[in-house]
């Protein structure tokens, strides 16, 4: 076996040449990959939570919070998105156990979930605007359709990932690959959920107590 | 598995499903219907409080305000290791050094921006007329 | 809001029209006639020689990382001659535009000048010549095949040619942006800058944005997840770990760049409110967050800096680098702190004494650790024997003017002595300092060293000190002016003057740039006498230097698969190691080697994101439209091709590693 214990004492001296190679897997480094690109969209969120928190108290004499904000629909939003991960990570369970079927049914529900999300988000939206609170109104109102619409394409983005994937898996069943792609989209999916905590909480919560 | 310093290890080799075990070769674990249940509980609660104490103005604002960040901080946390599996163990430790540079980043510029443009804004910009006319 | 202007928009041509093209301006008639002159020929010659199969297979679709680097800094090359030829525009300008002279270029093309050299010189010059270096040396130096996601890699390569050619195409087509090289706001604005100079701005930096974003990520899994067997962080080569530390910026930074642009663009097209001088925008938060971005960006390009002076002083003192932890934690504590200093960069801009201090503080305490790593190189070079190489020169010019800029620089990190030199000329010949003396000279140290490596066979050394003794003088003699004036209290960006004593420094400042070119030019005859003295020149053992770490364990230029069998690492300079305690290399036994397959995709993907670059800065919606629906598609349509690997046989390997036993012998 070539030299590669690294516990106390075992490291064989003479050893340089790994002659009986065994090669990184496919996909070795993907998850690690996937995190560190995750974590770079943080950053982005990050900075525009940092505008929302610069610019959000600039109302230029338009609506603000209080005025524009439903909380009950915010909560219905938050709940979608809640089931949607919930409903992701039984498609995950079912993957590990090997069920096309039921992963593909709980892949379906989750992206169910998040179109609900996205049309009760767009539905929001367009009702700010028809209002009269439009991005272009006032700082704040950019801010905030910025943040939560940079949320929302992210969430799109998902969507068309996860029919990708169906289909993908519908063609090649779980093999590793898709697995790893199922992984990956794991990780998007809850990071945006945990986005959305930052988001009810800062941007409607917050605002509702100015 | 890969050594705690990251020096890299064994393969599995092809291109096989495994059979599952709580820990993959990848080192990335993974959950169980009850865990995904207790982690969608407790987002629940976590998220309901918040919303419950907004709408009802219970506490005074501010005191509002402390609470629900620090529901929100929780309920991140719970996401973190109940949905998203996050322990020092994946990556060899490098998943969780990423989130903690990420965090770091991620204070220093929030706080630091808000910081600066609060004292950019006091100093540099008067928020109207009346209140240029009241500068020294 | 601020509304944008009125700009005639044709549903088929967007706001294009005859007019954009600049043909009243003879000197861009003159540059295009020359470039398509060049470019016709360019292309003849490579129909001629039947080329363009060879470069579509071997070099265009590769997913090598050697090959991912070389084109690279062939892309940094051809940049920097255009940001070079910017340079000179700008000396030229500045020597002349006095007692009434209005100089060479109105104030509309001057301002496109200096923002055209900033832009160029720090995305498609330096991020360039930083990635390629890097991509091409740290698989190596870890003892790896190749990068973590090889496709990648050649989809990142392709964003930043796309990101350059969007900057190029201003040239001829429509104007660049006349705002300086980071477009502040609300001068950038929609309002104030309603033509499309900007909008080129911004989608050449997204796109090759996108590029280095992925890139960043790609080492770092390399870095974390390739290495050779026993190759524990603190047994990695002092370079990849500046490797490793410089993407970790990156990708910490860029989105930061990427999030402000993008606000920047929705107050250009969607009319906004986040920078405007109305409706609650805030123009200074901008510039915050830009620098956000902007100081981590310097420390990208230095950082691999600290890593090639390490390798090179260690490899030309024949010695073992001094403090090779000390270093590493050096290298660490900058990545950190570069995060806490962005607001020196607008100290002015009034954000009161105790923000002010705070920041000139930490900014004078990043200076520390580089001092450390300074003393660290001197101790390694103490007592050794040194060997003055093109290489260790460079290395010395870095370190006798490195310093002086950082100096500067700490004079500039005290705030009351910034009040008086922001935006001066003193700012312009400290970054000049900094960036020549500390990111070109270690370039030009980088590209000797593994010149031999890439190619297989050194650069010819007397046009090398040619170029060197021409560079290390102009360089002084280009900025050393500029200090003078900025501490006299010119300022930066002006095109003409009305103080007649100026005008000698400028004349000798020019003169300096003329000795640079003369440097440039003595560069490029270094390449071509080589090409032809290749035979002469040739390395036929793989380890011209006597290096110590792993790269120059494989012959030059390294086979394609780099390593028959992956090295077994025991203790830092790894090479060095396995030739002092006589490692045997392996000639049988060999298998077939796992190797990722060429793709069309990073190409077409990046071809596709320039169209819709192009699309959108000209406001022709419906090609916009169809190009983001087909980027989108063939994204999607990539990635349902699993079959993206291939082996090469055993008996492949077995002959390339037989010519090189045979080499090796000779040799010996």
């Amino acid at each position: 076996m070539s030299a590669n214990s690294m516990t106390a004492g075992g490291e064989n001296l003479d050893v340089f040449y790994d002659l009986d190679e065994h090669e990184h897997p496919e996909g070795y480094s993907t998850m690690l990959g996937f995190w560190m690109y995750l974590m770079s969209d943080c950053l982005i969120f990050a900075m525009l939570f940092a505008t929302y928190g610069v610019l959000g108290h600039s109302y230029a004499g338009g609506p603000g919070p209080r005025q524009l904000f439903e909380l009950p629909l915010v909560a219905l939003n938050t709940a979608m998105l809640l089931f949607s991960s919930i409903t992701y990570g039984f498609a995950m369970l079912a993957m590990n156990q090997n069920k096309v079927a039921q992963t593909q049914i709980w892949l379906f529900v989750t992206a169910l979930f998040g179109a609900a999300f996205l049309t009760i988000e767009l539905t929001e939206f367009a009702s700010l605007i028809h209002e009269g609170a439009t991005p272009q109104r006032s700082a704040f109102l950019s801010s905030f359709f910025t943040l939560v619409g940079t949320h929302g394409l992210h969430v799109t983005f998902g969507l068309v990932w996860l029919f990708t994937l169906m289909v993908q898996i519908g063609r090649k069943g779980l093999i590793q690959a898709n697995r790893r792609r199922l992984m990956c989209l794991s990780l998007f999916w809850h990071f945006l959920d945990v986005i959305w905590i930052g988001v009810f909480t800062f941007v409607y919560l917050m605002g509702m107590l100015r | 598995m890969t050594t705690q310093d990251g020096a890299p290890a064994h393969s599995h080799g092809q291109d096989v499903a495994h059979g599952h075990d709580d820990r993959h070769g990848d080192g990335a674990s993974h959950g169980t219907y009850g865990s995904y249940l207790l982690g969608f509980g407790l987002s629940v609660v976590l998220t309901a409080i918040p919303f419950w104490l907004v709408m009802t103005h219970v506490l005074p604002n501010q005191a509002t305000g402390y609470v629900i960040m620090a529901f929100a901080a929780i309920q991140i946390i719970v996401h973190m290791i109940l949905f998203l599996h996050m322990d020092n163990k994946s990556e060899g430790g490098w998943n969780m050094m990423a989130l903690v540079f990420t965090l770091v980043v991620l204070i220093i510029t929030l706080s630091g921006s808000l910081w600066v443009m609060y004292n950019m804004n006091t100093n540099m910009m008067p928020m109207s007329v009346e209140d240029m006319r009241q500068m020294p | 809001m601020s509304a944008p202007q009125f700009v005639p928009i044709s549903p088929i041509f967007g706001r294009f029209t005859i007019d954009s093209l600049p043909l009243h301006e003879p000197i861009l008639v003159a540059t295009f006639c020359g470039v398509a002159v060049g470019g016709i020929a360019l292309v003849a010659a490579l129909t001629w020689f039947k080329l363009w199969g060879y470069l579509w297979k071997e070099w265009f679709t590769s997913v090598d990382h050697k090959k991912i680097g070389v084109m690279y800094m062939i892309l940094g090359l051809i940049m920097f001659l255009r940001g070079f030829a910017d340079a000179l525009m700008m000396r030229a300008q500045q020597a002349i535009a006095f007692h009434g002279n209005d100089g060479i270029f109105p104030a509309h093309h001057y301002d496109q000048v200096f923002t055209a050299h900033g832009v160029i010189m720090i995305f498609f010059v330096a991020m360039p010549f930083v990635t390629g270096l890097m991509n091409f040396v740290v698989p190596l130096q870890i003892g790896a095949r190749d990068v973590s996601f090889p496709f990648l890699n050649n989809f990142s390569f392709w964003m930043t040619v796309g990101g350059a050619v969007t900057v190029m195409m201003s040239l001829f087509v429509g104007e660049f942006a006349r705002t300086g090289w980071l477009a502040y706001p609300p001068l950038s604005g929609i309002a104030y800058s309603p033509g499309v100079g900007v909008d080129y701005y911004i989608w050449a930096l997204q796109i090759a944005g996108v590029g280095t974003l992925l890139s960043g990520v790609n080492l770092i899994a390399t870095i974390v997840k390739m290495r050779a067997p026993g190759m524990t962080l603190m047994r990695m080569p002092i370079f990849t770990w500046t490797a490793l530390c410089t993407n970790i910026l990156i990708v910490a930074a860029f989105p930061v760049l990427t999030a402000v642009l993008a606000m920047l663009s929705l107050d250009r097209y969607v009319g906004t409110d986040f920078f405007t001088n109305d409706f609650g925008g805030n123009p200074m938060m901008y510039i915050n967050l830009i620098w956000i971005w902007g100081h981590p960006e310097v420390y990208i390009l230095i950082l691999p800096l600290f890593g090639v002076f390490s390798e090179v002083t260690s490899t030309f003192s024949g010695k073992r680098l001094f403090g090779y932890s000390s270093m590493v934690y050096a290298t660490l504590v900058i990545t950190i702190l570069a995060y806490v200093v962005w607001l020196h960069h607008f100290f002015t801009m009034g954000s009161g004494a105790s923000v002010n201090s705070f920041f000139g503080i930490t900014t004078m305490v990043i200076s520390i650790p580089t001092g450390a790593k300074i003393f660290n190189w001197l101790f390694t070079m103490y007592r050794g024997r040194i060997r003055f190489e093109l290489p260790m020169m460079w290395t010395i010019a870095f370190i006798c003017t490195f310093i002086i800029g950082g100096m500067t620089g700490v004079m500039l990190a005290v705030p009351p002595a910034d009040f008086v030199l922001h935006n001066s000329l003193f700012l312009v010949a400290h970054f000049h300092n900094v960036i020549i003396g500390g990111v070109l000279f270690w370039v030009f140290a980088a590209v000797n060293f593994w010149f031999p490596k890439m190619f297989g066979f050194k650069l010819d050394q007397f046009w090398g000190k040619v170029a060197f003794w021409c560079w290390v003088p102009g360089f002084w003699i280009a900025f050393a002016p500029l200090y003078v004036m900025g501490l006299m209290g010119v300022t930066r960006r002006t095109r003409t003057f009305d103080d007649p004593s100026l005008q000698i420094w400028f004349i000798i400042a020019a003169l300096g740039a003329l000795l640079i070119a003369a440097g440039i030019a003595a560069m490029l005859i270094q390449i071509g006498w080589s090409i032809i003295n290749r035979e002469k020149l040739r390395d036929t053992t793989g380890d011209p230097w006597h290096g110590r770490t792993l790269e120059w364990s494989t012959s030059s230029p390294p086979p394609e698969y780099n390593f028959a069998f992956t090295p077994v690492v025991h203790d830092t300079d790894a090479w060095w190691d396995m030739q002092e305690r006589g490692a045997v290399r392996p000639t049988e036994g060999f298998k077939a080697i796992h190797m990722p397959r060429s793709t069309w995709a990073g190409i077409v993907l990046a071809g596709i994101s320039v169209v819709f670059g192009v699309a959108m800065i000209w406001y022709v919606w419906w090609l916009a439209a169809i190009s983001f629906v087909a980027l989108i598609g063939t994204a999607i349509a990539h990635t349902f091709n699993y079959k993206r690997d291939y082996h090469i046989p055993a008996e492949d390997v077995a002959r390339t590693e037989a010519e090189r036993t045979k080499a090796l012998a000779v040799e010996a």
